[in-house]
């Protein structure tokens, strides 16, 4: 399979580290794409600002790249304007979830039809190691010296509360499973989030001692299991992995049709 | 055949104008005094085929429409102080990346929650400079509904012409004020299109590659052209580029394709002027009081004129300088501790000779509180 003919070669080398997680996403995706047989005319990919939010310059199809934290609210004006495009929003978890939190939980509530994608390095990677809502407490990071207070959002149940209908969770350890589930959300006519975990080796993994790539990936193996596994009965203190909901329910440009049928019959009824 | 005799809100003025203009896709969020915007376009745009929607707030209905016009639709938002001050970054990428969009600011008395119910002009130079970094905009205005109709299709043409943001800054009087209107009939005013390229799928497109006359035809995101588009600075496939060159290439563009232009975009009604040795220079609400002052003026032989700006922002400094630089006295009226006035003396030799008459207490200015204050300067007491 040739995956180069979804790179933007002329734009490479790419600005992400050794050993970051971001390129593992980027590949994932790729694939995930390439299995579908979508025409890179039909896929839109809008991202914010951030190390993660790059991806998009990197791949040949219709690229925004936005603002901190909004890629969802022009991504919305794309999929409601023209709803036969594929819209993908890759994003980082400050992006995603800190400067952009409101975006996703409206979006989430919408239920309209896109793939946000959380690539969820618990750190902000491009403004150099402060920490995010992800970072959870006990955590250490440029602003946090003295140890992360501030409690961590878990971004399945807050999506599936906000009302996403597909949530899945993977990491850049689980390749195949990530590709999976990246190629489920795609194909889902929803709101679909998968949350990637995603190491940042440079910020998080230095200020945390997690030692580099290889120990961080060692980390997503060991410290996560599937969805309802034994192991988590076990310790509870496992990250799950998996779909956390799939359910169908009415997606918002479908119901903007209604609408539209509704305004032009009334139209045809009305002399104005 | 004239159009349809209507009697309307301002702003119900402005929904026409941009139904007129080919406006195909809102995204706003409620706020006095220009909810009634958002309110009439959720029930005429879906009868039309068009698409209404009401986001989380103006941060998201800045970057909605922005999208939206990206996919190819002429594209609105409408807001007061407060949401316009929330619009500010997304307004910034839109300059940056060169996106037609309109929006409407009906002012209301700021600064923070101010006065929501109350007419100001105060965000004049908040719309010029309200996004960070230099740049140039495109800021428009009108006194009565006839000219908000007009003035708004003329914000889409211009949003299309520039390939930037245009702001429509009306105010709360204007907006909320019912006035008689004839609705042009199609074909009446002249419309601006978008220009799409016509490089064919296949062949590499360069979508920030202005042509001669300076104009960068677009292609539809979901087209054949599949391109990048950033708020960082950029080369002409919409790549990012941290490049000496590109990087002041690129900023000199944005600036120049307007500042270039300021006689084309200058938009402005003279009332009297050739012979006039006192000018009031005003624009929107304000500018229906001054014109009653100088009509009454001339009734009783008094050598009074009015120029009424319509483009205020990029500020024609040369047409006003040109217009008004003869008179013995130049007044400006306007609602707000003097953002007009600033360009006013820049255009003139002789600064001196520029007052300003206004008010900041939310009511609206009278010719009467006009007329004291020319008493004042004329150094007749009250
Ligand atoms: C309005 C605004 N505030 C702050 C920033 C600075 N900023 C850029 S990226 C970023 C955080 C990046 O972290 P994350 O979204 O988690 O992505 P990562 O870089 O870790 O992939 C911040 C705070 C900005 N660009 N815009
Ligand atoms: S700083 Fe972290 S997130 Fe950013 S590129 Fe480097 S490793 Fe990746």
């Amino acid at each position: 399979m040739s995956i180069h003919k979804y790179l933007r070669e002329r734009f490479f080398p790419h600005i992400w580290c050794a050993g970051c997680g971001h390129g593992t996403v980027l590949n994932g995706l790729i694939r995930a794409i390439e299995s579908l047989g979508l025409s890179r005319n039909e896929i839109v990919m809008v991202s914010g600002i951030g190390c993660s939010s790059r991806i998009t310059g990197y791949l040949d199809f219709h690229t925004l790249h936005t603002l901190h934290g909004r890629a969802l609210a022009f991504a919305t004006g794309i999929k409601l304007s023209k709803p036969e495009l594929n819209v993908i929003v890759p994003m980082g978890d400050g992006d995603a979830l800190a400067i952009g939190g409101n975006h996703f939980i409206h979006a989430a509530r919408r239920n309209i039809a896109m793939t946000a994608l959380v690539m969820n390095n618990r750190i902000y990677g491009m403004t150099g190691g402060q920490f995010s809502p992800l970072s959870g407490c006990g955590m250490t990071a440029t602003t946090a010296p003295y140890a992360n207070i501030d409690p961590d959002f878990d971004v399945a149940a807050l999506a599936t509360a906000a009302g996403a209908s597909f949530v899945a969770r993977t990491t850049t350890f689980h390749v195949k499973e990530m590709i999976d589930l990246i190629r489920q959300a795609i194909l889902h006519d929803g709101f679909s989030v998968v949350e990637i975990l995603s190491q940042c080796p440079t910020y998080f993994g230095r200020k945390n001692k997690m030692g580099g790539a290889v120990e961080m990936l060692n980390w997503y193996k060991e410290r996560t299991t599937p969805l309802g596994s034994k192991a988590k009965q076990n310790d509870p203190s496992l990250i799950e992995r998996g779909i956390f909901m799939q359910v169908d329910k009415p997606e918002y440009c479908s119901q903007y049709e209604k609408i539209l049928q509704k305004a032009q019959s009334a139209n045809s009824q009305t002399k104005e | 055949m004239p159009g349809a005799v209507r009697f309307m809100q301002g702003n119900e003025a402005c929904v026409e104008g941009a139904l007129y203009a080919g406006l195909e896709f809102f995204a706003g969020y409620p706020i006095t005094p220009s909810s009634e915007i958002a309110e009439q376009l959720s029930y005429r745009l879906p009868r039309q085929g068009g698409r209404f929607i009401q986001m989380e707030d103006e941060i998201a209905s800045m970057c909605a429409i922005i999208g939206a016009s990206l996919t190819g639709r002429k594209v609105l938002t409408a807001t007061s102080g407060p949401g316009f001050s929330l619009m500010q970054e997304a307004l910034g990428f839109a300059v940056m990346a060169e996106i037609p969009c309109v929006i409407v600011n009906v002012q209301r008395g700021g600064p923070s929650t101010g006065l929501p119910t109350h007419m100001s002009q105060g965000d004049v130079n908040q719309a010029r400079w309200g996004t960070h970094g230099d740049h140039a905009i495109i800021a428009l205005t009108a006194s009565n509904h006839q000219d908000v109709f007009a003035i708004t299709v003329e914000a889409f043409n211009m949003a299309e012409t520039f390939r930037t943001p245009v702001v429509l800054l009306f105010d709360e009087v204007v907006g909320h004020m019912r006035e008689r209107i004839i609705l042009p009939q199609p074909g009446e005013l002249a419309l601006v299109e978008r220009l799409r390229t016509s490089v064919p799928g296949g062949v590499d497109y360069h979508p920030y590659l202005p042509r001669e006359d300076g104009r960068l035809p677009m292609s539809d995101f979901g087209g054949v052209h599949r391109y990048n588009v950033t708020g960082l600075y950029h080369d002409m496939w919409g790549f990012p580029s941290e490049n000496p060159k590109v990087v002041h290439g690129l900023i000199r563009h944005l600036v120049d394709k307007i500042e270039s232009n300021v006689d084309n975009i200058a938009r402005y009604k003279a009332y009297y002027i050739d012979d006039a040795r006192t000018v009031l220079v005003s624009y929107g609400a304000s500018a229906r009081s001054a014109l009653h002052v100088v009509e009454s003026a001339r009734r009783k032989g008094q050598k009074f004129g009015l120029l009424e700006l319509q483009t205020l922002w990029p500020f024609p400094h040369d047409i006003v300088g040109e217009a008004v630089g003869r008179a013995k006295r130049v007044i400006v009226v306007e609602m707000n501790m003097g953002h007009i006035l600033h360009e006013v003396r820049k255009a003139l030799t002789n600064p001196s000779n520029v007052f300003l008459v206004n008010r900041l207490d939310g009511v609206f200015i009278t010719p009467t509180d006009i007329r004291q204050a020319l008493r004042l300067i004329e150094g007749k007491g009250i």
